[in-house]
């Protein structure tokens, strides 16, 4: 499938948004957690500043993102990880109420409830979840919906390499292709588990290949690259929405950042994101669109503008925005309504 | 004993593990990023360098492998510890620990024997929300077959670690990432203490007096402990004398000691960071209640622990649910005021 230039101008703004957005993430969460604002004696403090807690960036990897939801529309459902900006902002999750929540903001996604390994907005059926390998079960149930209801629409669950290890993983891949549900497995391969590499953790080189154990397409992409992404993915979105079963796809991606802020990453080659940067897919793809008279030197700024403003515009609406009062967190535990509706109907 | 020095908890743990790993060549450690890394909350800090990658084994994200490797493992002779970073993660491998772990020495007549350590991290107070925070000690301790330990200080977890080691059946030793004396995360400072360098064993259901009182008894556990001794520290200052008891085991829970303490004083505040309804606290509730003939109540039982929500991201939520060293004194100030409405004969 040839990529047209509005979709290749989408991947592109999108990219530039979501690298703008955690770097400025990145900056952010450092706020109020180095000495001397801290106890005495620590280097760092996890839960100080305005968004405490731990803080997943996905920097490096917005080919992934940009990729898979080019094809995707609000009624398809995408369930992403532990580390899931990418993907949120790349399946339509509006800024401001997603960053709100990871300032704990009332006007958050999830009223601060949930964080930034939680975010949930149902209105663009994004999900996601700390829990490695999460997110392939939850990605069958939508898929099964699909069916069930008689829609084309698809489930994407993206999961890294380190997920393709759990059973969860294995079961989902059984579940989906014997019941021909329209899901596509998506594995990031950032080559890190937290410290442990691919190598020292999976058997084979190629999650991908586990494929042909379950009876489904599995298709390999070598390269960091929107455009190789998209095209990769076609025939796995094509097949999902023509009712003939799940697919996987992995990609090979880069992750700039440490498995979390703050992370030492002293088991990381000091020189490794130096020369991961150096392969830097947006910049790359901003050039193919000039070679190609897609974009103007004028019309890329411009792009670069407008992204920035929106992410500066959602982080100051989440520092303006209240917190919950604190007897909210009584609420919610069970949806509001009676439980038995259905039964005296 | 040699020389006492200054430990955090974690390095305490780790020193005590590779005391164990020298004394038993049968001991090794799995587990996640446990090796390079030294486990992410600390816990085995440097083994990896002192015993090699054969004994201090890097997994793969497979927790029913490899958890359930150790039961096998185990009942073969050797004598495994297994550390899963954060226990609201071991739903994943459950079935490996409640269903095989925790039964089949008891199904087997008790001649299948399970030496394993289970580590893991538990706790909140740095809003890391629903999935990251919690204790679930009373989870563990409500299902036969599994010792729980959950130290609040370095002196005890290293004794304590030791003595889950030499035992013979399975231990979950549950460590709380707010006393652990991390570089990167705030923590109670009364946890960090001095740790004799020779190795020792504290034996399991023995509470500590963490401090002493006559006017209403803490019962606490874990990071609790500490807002526990902090709150009676203020208490002290208003005339009111709270004893503090640190349980460090719940299986087995020094019933003891807790009913020792409370016939003293007569008034029961429990503290915990776990959740409230079916759990430690309501445990040590009944407790009191089946032995009413022989203690006298002043004012009934107060429990303060998670209202039965999940951990809330946000930091005022999170704080709320959680109880506060001023809860704790608020508690027991209400304590002092009320009077129980009818007394035990004795």
């Amino acid at each position: 499938m040839q990529v047209g230039k509005e979709k290749l101008l989408w991947m592109y703004e999108k990219m530039v948004q979501i690298r703008y957005y955690e770097e400025t993430m990145a900056a952010v969460y450092m706020e109020g957690k180095l000495p001397p604002a801290i106890q005495k004696g620590l280097a760092f403090d996890i839960g100080a500043g305005p968004v405490p807690g731990e803080m997943h960036l996905a920097a490096g990897q917005e080919p992934v993102a940009v990729g898979i939801c080019a094809h995707l529309s609000d009624a398809d459902t995408v369930v992403g990880t532990h580390r899931p900006h990418h993907f949120a902002i790349a399946k339509g999750v509006p800024l401001d109420p997603m960053t709100a929540e990871m300032f704990g903001k009332v006007t958050g996604l999830c009223k601060g409830k949930g964080g930034h390994m939680h975010l949930f907005d149902s209105a663009h059926k994004f999900s996601c979840s700390g829990i490695i390998g999460a997110s392939m079960p939850v990605a069958c149930g939508a898929a099964l919906a699909a069916k069930k209801m008689g829609k084309n629409w698809v489930a994407v669950a993206f999961f890294g390499e380190g997920a393709a290890n759990q059973g969860s993983f294995h079961e989902s891949m059984n579940l989906a292709a014997l019941w021909k549900l329209p899901v596509i497995f998506v594995c990031e391969d950032n080559q890190w588990a937290i410290s442990v590499p691919k190598t020292k953790a999976t058997s084979i080189e190629w999650v991908a290949d586990r494929a042909a154990g379950y009876g489904m397409p599995g298709i390999r992409v070598p390269n960091n690259d929107a455009i190789e992404i998209f095209e990769a993915v076609a025939p796995a979105i094509a097949r999902a929405r023509r009712g003939e079963g799940p697919s996987l796809i992995e990609i090979k991606t880069d992750r700039y950042f440490g498995h979390f802020q703050g992370d030492p990453e002293t088991y990381r080659p000091k020189d490794e994101v130096q020369g991961l940067r150096g392969n830097d897919p947006i910049p790359k793809l901003a050039h193919m669109l000039q070679e190609k008279k897609m974009l103007t030197t004028e019309e890329d700024a411009a792009i670069v503008l407008k992204m920035h403003q929106s992410v500066d515009q959602a982080f100051a609406f989440a520092r303006l925005s209240d917190y919950p009062k604190a007897q909210d967190a009584l609420q919610d535990v069970f949806v509001q309504g009676r439980s038995d509706a259905r039964a005296v109907a | 004993m040699k020389t006492n020095r200054i430990l955090t908890m974690a390095q305490a743990i780790s020193e005590g593990i590779a005391q164990e790993m020298t004394r038993d060549a049968d001991v090794f450690v799995m587990g996640e990023d446990i090796g390079a890394y030294g486990g992410i909350f600390g816990a085995t800090g440097g083994l990896l360098d002192q015993f090699g990658k054969d004994r201090i084994m890097d997994t793969p994200i497979s927790e029913t492998a490899f958890i359930g490797a150790a039961t096998g493992a185990a009942a073969a002779g050797l004598r495994p510890i297994v550390e899963l970073m954060f226990v609201d993660f071991f739903g994943v491998c459950m079935d490996q620990i409640y269903n095989h772990l925790a039964k089949n020495t008891y199904m087997s007549g008790g001649h299948v024997k399970l030496p394993v350590v289970l580590t893991t991290a538990i706790g909140g107070g740095y809003n890391d929300a629903a999935q990251h925070s919690q204790c679930l000690y009373g989870t563990f301790a409500h299902m036969p077959g599994i010792k729980v330990v959950v130290p609040s200080n370095a002196f005890d977890a290293k004794g304590l670690m030791i003595q889950a080691i030499r035992d013979d059946n399975p231990v979950i030793f549950m460590y709380h990432k707010g006393i652990m004396g991390l570089p990167w995360m705030a923590y109670f400072e009364g946890s960090t203490n001095a740790v004799p360098e020779d190795a020792y064993a504290i034996p399991f259901g023995q509470a500590r007096i963490a401090k002493e009182g006559t006017d209403l008894t803490i019962v606490s556990i874990s990071q609790m402990v500490h807002k526990a001794v902090l709150a009676a520290d203020a208490l002290d200052a208003q005339s009111i004398h709270a004893e503090v008891l640190d349980l460090r085991t719940l299986v087995p829970m020094d019933t003891e000691a807790i009913l020792k303490s409370v016939r003293k004083t007569g008034r029961l505040l429990i503290a915990d960071e776990d959740y409230l309804g079916f759990g430690m606290s309501g445990e040590i509730c009944a407790l009191i209640a089946e032995n009413l003939d022989t203690i006298a109540l002043k004012a009934p039982i107060k429990r303060l622990a998670v209202p039965n929500v999940p951990i809330p991201y946000s930091r005022p939520l999170e704080q709320f649910v959680i109880p506060q060293v001023s809860d704790l004194v608020q508690a027991a100030q209400a304590l002092m005021l009320k009077k129980a409405a009818l007394r035990a004969p004795l």
